[in-house]
């Protein structure tokens, strides 16, 4: 994946939400990441080092939370932590589609002064 | 904002559709203000996102079934499209967005055999974007196509995270790679409806493991439909051309009804 553009558009984000709220200035930005998403975590922090200098979130705190990978299975009724790429259900074996969470790219939340 | 197709401003204007307009406060900005939190929540491919939902909805009021097709380069993508021009001249018309970082080859390769093709040149984007398809469709009449081939990059990475408004997407899977394939990219095989192994010709020359393939493909993608094709040989094709038959049937037939609704 590409962590710097998505970087951008996240920063994009950020600092008209910072404006949009009367902010001066981005303390912390967060970011929920799910497993299935494609995104690398620590990618994107090295990205956020490079195009945050110069913006008000430049020294911010960077704080990705992983999201695991929740499928449901439809036989069971219930939910379940997939062990690897193969969505197995562990009581019954069937295989899973239903991704319940774990796609998630988002800015969650900001901390601003 | 998208004067061709006459998109009025509010729907393309992604900031005053943002969750976060309901936080607005209008003081002005405290030096001594403490740090406080702002809750978002914000997609980060929303922008994408929304104008994908747009194309869909373009798509289903045209009546045309949308196909995004993905793989690794040289999987046999174009190769695929020029048979099927061919092939169904008569039974569906068809267009095709095709997108390459560079050179218009795809394109040329596919134009005289009926269809309208327009290219994308990405130049170093390793993707195609809901945007990006939204424009090329300018160039084509949509009211016109019962079937919109989109022939993203030859990429199983960038692509599968990118919502172009398709009604399914198509990953091709070639004799000539892995068998492993869906276990490496799982994002794409995942976002699968329909799950093509190419090349079948040369699956003994290539010492290609079918059964193997086939149960990966069902384990990781297990809402995938499968089918096996040669575009050289002709292998397995009339299965894939009933897939295509029946699906834009059902588009030509829910836009009929819509149609006679009004």
């Amino acid at each position: 994946m590409h962590e710097l553009g998505l970087m951008q558009a996240c920063l994009t984000l950020a600092c008209d939400q910072a404006r949009l709220h009367g902010a001066r200035r981005i303390e912390g930005i967060t970011l929920r990441v799910g497993d299935l998403s494609g995104a690398v975590p620590e990618a994107l922090e090295l990205a956020f080092e490079v195009v945050s200098p110069g913006t008000v979130a430049e020294g911010a705190r960077f704080l990705v939370e992983r999201v695991a990978v929740i499928c449901r299975c439809a036989a069971c009724a219930s939910d379940f932590y997939p062990s690897d790429v193969v969505f197995e259900c562990p009581s019954c074996g069937r295989l899973s589609a239903e991704v319940r969470q774990g796609r998630e790219l988002e800015l969650t939340n900001l901390e601003v002064s | 904002m998208c004067r061709d197709c006459g998109c009025s401003p509010a729907v393309h204007d992604e900031r005053a559709s943002l969750p976060g307009e309901e936080h607005r406060v209008h003081d002005q900005p405290d030096p001594d203000r403490a740090a406080r939190t702002i809750d978002l929540h914000l997609s980060l491919l929303a922008k994408n996102d929304h104008r994908a939902t747009h194309n869909r909805e373009h798509f289903r009021r045209a009546g045309v079934l949308a196909l995004n097709l993905l793989s690794s380069p040289g999987s046999g993508k174009t190769r695929l499209l020029e048979r099927t021009l061919v092939d169904l001249a008569g039974r569906l018309r068809m267009g095709v967005v095709v997108g390459d970082l560079q050179t218009d080859n795809d394109a040329r390769r596919l134009r005289g055999r009926g269809a309208e093709v327009v290219p994308i040149t990405t130049g170093n984007v390793c993707h195609l974007e809901a945007g990006m398809v939204h424009r090329a469709c300018h160039a084509l009449d949509l009211d016109a196509l019962d079937v919109l081939f989109i022939e993203n990059v030859g990429n199983l990475v960038c692509p599968a995270a990118f919502d172009l408004g398709e009604a399914a997407r198509v990953v091709l899977l070639s004799t000539a790679e892995g068998e492993d394939k869906p276990q490496k990219y799982p994002e794409a095989f995942k976002s699968a409806q329909l799950v093509l192994i190419t090349k079948m010709d040369m699956a003994e020359a290539a010492g290609f493991d079918l059964a193997a393939a086939l149960d990966n493909v069902r384990t990781v993608a297990p809402q995938a439909t499968m089918l096996e094709i040669s575009a050289r040989s002709g292998a397995g094709l009339t299965d894939w051309y009933a897939w295509l038959l029946e699906r834009a049937g059902m588009r030509t037939l829910n836009k009929s009804a819509e149609v006679a609704l009004h």
